[in-house]
């Protein structure tokens, strides 16, 4: 739709390299330029601790938003639970990287590690709660997904988890029960994870994103990814081709929580200490926003507005106590202005002028209200 | 309905423009407001004053508490700033709604303004984040109210059990968690106020549940038995009469309430819906609920808490800080606000002894300052507490004071 | 005895998550969008009451009446500015603004009533109790206004949907505008007065809820807002009486699950229970199913 604005005789150059840029590529090239930008004014020491210490959160959000838009973007169902994988993933992740501390020195390596266990087990995760949430579409699926995110965050506030010199204990009840001595607790029930090394660095932060790009924009490339495409848009007409809807909307849907729950790994190792309750249905939503502002099944806008959104209450701490008060008024007039008349021909001619910034792979919006649910 | 979507995704591009000139604006501010601070270490202090800052939510559920600190502390410093006295601070209190993120992107921010030493956090979950970073960065750190034992880090529970190391430079004002949790179970079992001990806790709050565990371990000890150990989370803070029902079925005859004034003044009031009127104990957090607007007094006649702080007391220091708190703030101040206050004055006595001055850099004065508040010598007269020290474990050492409620007061109990 | 106070307590406490469940099934049934504001609209209206009540010392009555004034008002600008402009946008947008919306109210609250929560007063208070079996079962006299409120309240609007002009306008819209607007029906004042309506219920259910659980915060109403969303999927959301069904069984099933099973995981029980439920009937109790068309 857009995209027919350049290429009317033979493309030159400069042409093709917009046409380009506004593909995945341009995506990739997009967190590149931002990752050495950043690792510049990193070096000459020129950026203050503000915004140095929100690097990595920021990356976690990105991976978040862009994983979340698999399911949401591209399947188009409407999950509310997203901030439930992370956290499974932030709490096995800090099991993990706890346990491998005497056995694996180099932090980076143990990252890793950690990361990749917090996404098998946001997969694991994902897929427990995806089997059943798979029957349901819609606001019914929504709020079961908002019902099971509530359910992880409650088993969480009760788990406790310590490690002495006979292996791993688990408790649902108190750091008593788990029977241990002179060990070294890891999750102590509402108090969280305590104790965790800090070793998530913007640099990891930066691999994962782009890690988050290439499993999501090749997966959306795929025979797969056009299957569940076809589902989101017509359920119907897909399965009558042979398409087999649970499998493909399961698919993205263990896809994206395994993202989520390495996102989450990320976040827990940034801080000392991590709590379930940080994982509500608030943060759910919190990055839904961030993906409905960067426009549905946009992954490059979800990357923009996690960032923006992000950086934008920390932005606003001269306000003092109008801070939150000024970010919800930009939140709602950033959806609203778009959809009044004057903003509208602004916008038109805005665009003309900078070509190259829109996504020629972004997908028509799907309207949830009337793809997913029965009501046809 | 496609033009809409298309312009809204543009819209969103716009945004992108302009918010990556935003972060490159806000990287400048950073370059040229906090000068070439790496670590806050060759921060100065400008205008003869030493750069104190103050992290606590301020907004979101938890407001209340980062309020009261917030307030409270600018009293204090107020007042020691119209004081003659040649050590006197320069205030900035950061929001950090109850969340371990924010928290440390408040404590970042303060470290760009040029923070000296670190009056905070309010709240112990972001605390223990915040502590961290305070602690890599060797900037001193006084938390008015977090209690947890995580938050100074290094203390092993009774199977020896440790979940964080000590930070060297992080002090507490308040009790630590288990302190409160033995010193009730013991007060109940000495003041013989109760045979079958009820309690309602909140298992989603770290302060809540470090205390009920204390308490649960302790009270084998002085052989207290507990009939109900009941929990509630902040999801469903707004019934208990499934637990107090629990509680009334298995005949306790104390409630211990180790939880905030907030649920405690519903709790009052459904206990006596339902008709059951046991004894009610709680600690630190239960102060403020006669405060409490449109609260009904008489419906905690007869509650007991330990308290460090009372806002009857009629001592002329207590009575001087809540004057000024209501008068500018209009409302009584809580523990949190006392605590505090004490922070700022205790840290103004410490830079006083350590021979400090505004111009030496952060990690200096922290050294200093834990070296200060580590010798056997330095002890606090404060609203909390008198002859308060500290140990090097971080902790304060002081008794707290048991008081009961009657018409509408608190009286001394011993 | 227990199980008696146990299930009267359930009751009361679902009769607040009701009123709350009847506000978000009436606008979504209509406007099909899920209204994430409507549990702040229920926290200002509890303190419109609690003004009313404690400054001004008015009658419970007069109060209520004020509060329902205030919420329609307020309901009625929120269309008008947020709501109305995205009459043709997906209903994501919708709902991401009305999660700002819910934002711009807590934190509006928070700069004019400040962080300190106030205790409501009981509107029922010098009202006795009713005591059964010798005192040993206590009913208190919020608990019974609730139970009743949510009744009449049930019962007036099934009325209102089914007997009147404006009602069956309602229900035409939510079957299908298209049709309905053909039908000279004006769809947008239609939605623009169930908005209304559903602010002015949430008004009685902050009350109410403030009422039976008297701490009045910014963040009050978020979280029986989303506990009266689950009540109204659950009893299949756009049903009248499922969203009273459903609010009713959720307030039990929690109350029981802290009773019976443990108070640390009830929350997970509650939860549990709505997923085992929308499995087993995947639109809700007494929601419509309406099957998929090609």
């Amino acid at each position: 739709m857009q995209a027919t604005t350049a290429t009317k005789s033979a493309p030159s150059f400069k042409d093709r390299l917009l046409e380009a840029l506004k593909g995945t590529f341009g995506t990739y090239f997009l967190v590149v330029v931002a990752f050495l930008i950043v690792q510049g004014f990193i070096a000459t020491g020129s950026m203050s601790s503000a915004l140095q210490g929100q690097l990595v959160p920021i990356c976690v959000y990105v991976c978040a938003a862009v994983s979340l838009n698999l399911v949401v973007g591209i399947s188009g169902e409407l999950s509310l639970g997203h901030a439930g994988f992370m956290s499974v993933g932030a709490f096995t992740g800090c099991i993990m990287a706890s346990m491998l501390a005497p056995i694996i020195p180099n932090d980076f390596l143990r990252l890793l590690i950690s990361i990749l266990t917090g996404g098998c087990f946001g997969a694991v995760a994902g897929f427990v709660v995806g089997v059943p949430v798979m029957r349901l579409s819609g606001d019914y699926l929504a709020i079961v997904t908002l019902a099971f995110g509530e359910i992880i965050k409650n088993i969480l506030n009760n788990l406790y988890v310590g490690s002495d010199a006979s292996g791993l204990h688990v408790s649902m009840s108190s750091v008593q029960d788990l029977g241990m001595t002179n060990g070294t607790v890891i999750i102590n029930g509402p108090q969280g994870a305590v104790g965790i090394s800090k070793l998530s660095t913007f640099v990891m932060g930066f691999l994962l994103i782009m890690f988050t790009l290439f499993v999501v924009s090749n997966l959306v490339r795929s025979r797969s990814g056009r299957a569940i495409m076809a589902v989101r848009d017509n359920r119907i007409a897909a399965e009558s081709v042979g398409i087999n809807v649970t499998k493909y909307r399961l698919m993205a849907f263990v896809v994206s929580a395994a993202l989520a729950g390495m996102a989450g790994t990320l976040y827990a190792m940034n801080f000392s200490s991590v709590v379930a309750s940080r994982f509500d249905y608030n943060t759910s939503i919190l990055i839904l926003v961030y993906v409905v502002l960067g426009g549905i099944g946009n992954i490059r806008g979800s990357i923009i507005s996690a960032t923006i959104l992000t950086i934008l209450p920390e932005f606003l701490r001269f306000m003092a106590d109008y801070r939150m008060l000024i970010y919800a008024v930009v939140l709602i007039c950033v959806m609203v202005l778009p959809n009044v008349p004057v903003v509208q021909r602004f916008m038109e001619a805005f665009k003309a002028k900078v070509p190259w910034l829109i996504d020629k792979d972004a997908l028509e919006e799907p309207d949830l209200a009337e793809e997913g649910g029965n009501r046809g | 309905m496609s033009f809409s979507n298309i312009s809204r995704r543009g819209f969103v591009q716009a945004m992108g423009v302009a918010g990556a000139a935003g972060a490159v604006a806000l990287t400048g501010c950073g370059n040229s407001a906090g000068g070439s601070d790496n670590g806050g270490s060759s921060s100065e202090g400008g205008d003869g004053k030493f750069k104190l800052g103050g992290i606590g939510p301020i907004t979101g559920p938890a407001a209340i508490y980062g309020n009261a600190c917030k307030n409270a502390a600018q009293i204090a410093v107020d007042e020691i700033n119209a004081s003659d006295s040649t050590f006197k601070f320069d205030y900035r209190f950061e929001d950090d709604e109850n969340n371990a993120e924010k928290s440390v992107n408040a404590f970042n921010t303060l470290k760009d303004w040029g923070m000296q030493m670190l009056m905070g956090t309010t709240t112990t979950a972001p605390c223990i984040a915040v502590s961290k970073e305070a602690s890599a960065d060797n900037i001193f750190e006084l938390t008015p109210s977090a209690s947890s034992t995580d938050v100074i880090g290094g203390q092993p529970d009774a199977d020896g059990n440790v979940a964080e190391q000590r930070k060297p430079n992080v002090f507490q004002m308040c009790f630590t968690d288990p302190n409160q949790g033995v010193a009730s179970a013991k007060y109940i079992s000495e003041q013989k106020l109760g045979t079958k001990v009820g309690i309602i806790y909140d298992s989603s709050d770290a302060y809540s549940t470090g205390i009920d565990q204390k308490f649960l371990s302790e009270a084998k000890n002085v052989s207290l038995e507990v009939v109900a150990n009941e929990a509630f989370t902040a999801d469903s803070a707004t019934d208990f009469s499934a637990q107090l029902n629990s509680c009334k079925s298995a005949e306790a005859d104390i409630l211990f309430l180790p939880i905030y004034y907030t649920p405690a003044s519903i709790i009052l009031k459904q206990a006596k819906d339902m008709g059951y009127a046991p004894k009610f104990f709680g600690v630190d957090g239960m102060d403020g609920i006669l405060s409490l607007e449109g609260f009904d007094t008489s419906l905690a006649e007869g509650v007991m808490l330990l308290t460090p702080f009372n806002a009857d007391a009629s001592d002329e220091k207590t009575q001087a800080f809540v004057k000024a708190y209501k008068e500018k703030f209009n409302e009584t101040p809580n523990q949190f606000a006392a605590d505090a206050y004490d922070c700022v004055y205790v840290l103004q006595a410490a830079l006083e002894k350590a021979e400090c001055t505004p111009d030496m850099s952060a990690s200096d004065i922290c050294d200093k300052l834990v070296e200060v508040f580590t010798s056997s010598d330095f002890v606090f007269d404060g609203l909390t507490g008198e002859s308060i020290a500290w140990s090097d474990t971080g902790e304060a050492t002081k008794e707290p004071k048991g008081m009961v409620i009657q018409n509408g007061a608190y009286v001394g109990m011993e | 005895m227990e199980f008696l106070t146990n299930l009267i307590n359930g009751i009361s406490l679902g009769s607040v998550y009701a009123i709350i469940a009847l506000g978000y099934t009436m606008v979504y049934g209509i406007a099909k969008m899920l209204n994430f504001a409507h549990g702040d609209v229920i926290m200002v209206g509890g303190y419109i009451a609690f003004m009313t009540l404690f400054y001004l010392g008015m009658n419970p009555l007069i109060c209520v009446l004020i509060a329902i004034c205030g919420c329609t008002l307020l309901g009625i600008v929120i269309e008008r500015v947020a709501y109305k402009p995205l009459r043709q946008s997906p209903s994501l947008t919708v709902l991401i603004t009305a999660i700002g919306v819910s934002y711009l109210l807590q934190n509006l609250a928070l700069l004019i009533w400040g962080s300190n929560p106030k205790v409501f007063p009981s509107i029922a208070a010098g009202l006795p109790s009713l005591q059964l079996f010798d005192g040993q079962l206590n009913i208190s006299a919020e608990t019974l206004i609730t139970i009743g409120a949510s009744v009449i309240i049930m019962v007036v609007l099934g009325l209102f949907t089914t007997k009147t002009k404006m009602g069956k306008a309602m229900r035409a819209c939510s079957e299908d505008p298209g049709a309905a607007r053909l039908m000279g029906i004006n769809v947008d004042t239609t939605i623009s007065t169930t908005f209304a309506i559903g602010s002015g219920l949430a008004a009685v259910a902050g009350v109410l809820l403030c009422s039976s659980y008297p701490t009045l915060m910014p963040t009050t109403g978020a979280m029986p807002g989303i506990k009266a969303f689950t009540a109204a999927v659950f009893g299949g959301i756009g049903s009248i009486p499922g969203a009273v069904l459903g609010g009713v069984l959720l307030g039990i099933i929690e109350i029981f699950a802290k009773a019976y099973i443990g108070t640390q995981l009830a929350d997970a029980v509650v939860f549990a229970v709505l997923i085992i439920v929308l499995l087993i009937k995947p639109s809700g109790l007494l929601g419509k199913y309406v099957p998929e068309k090609v």
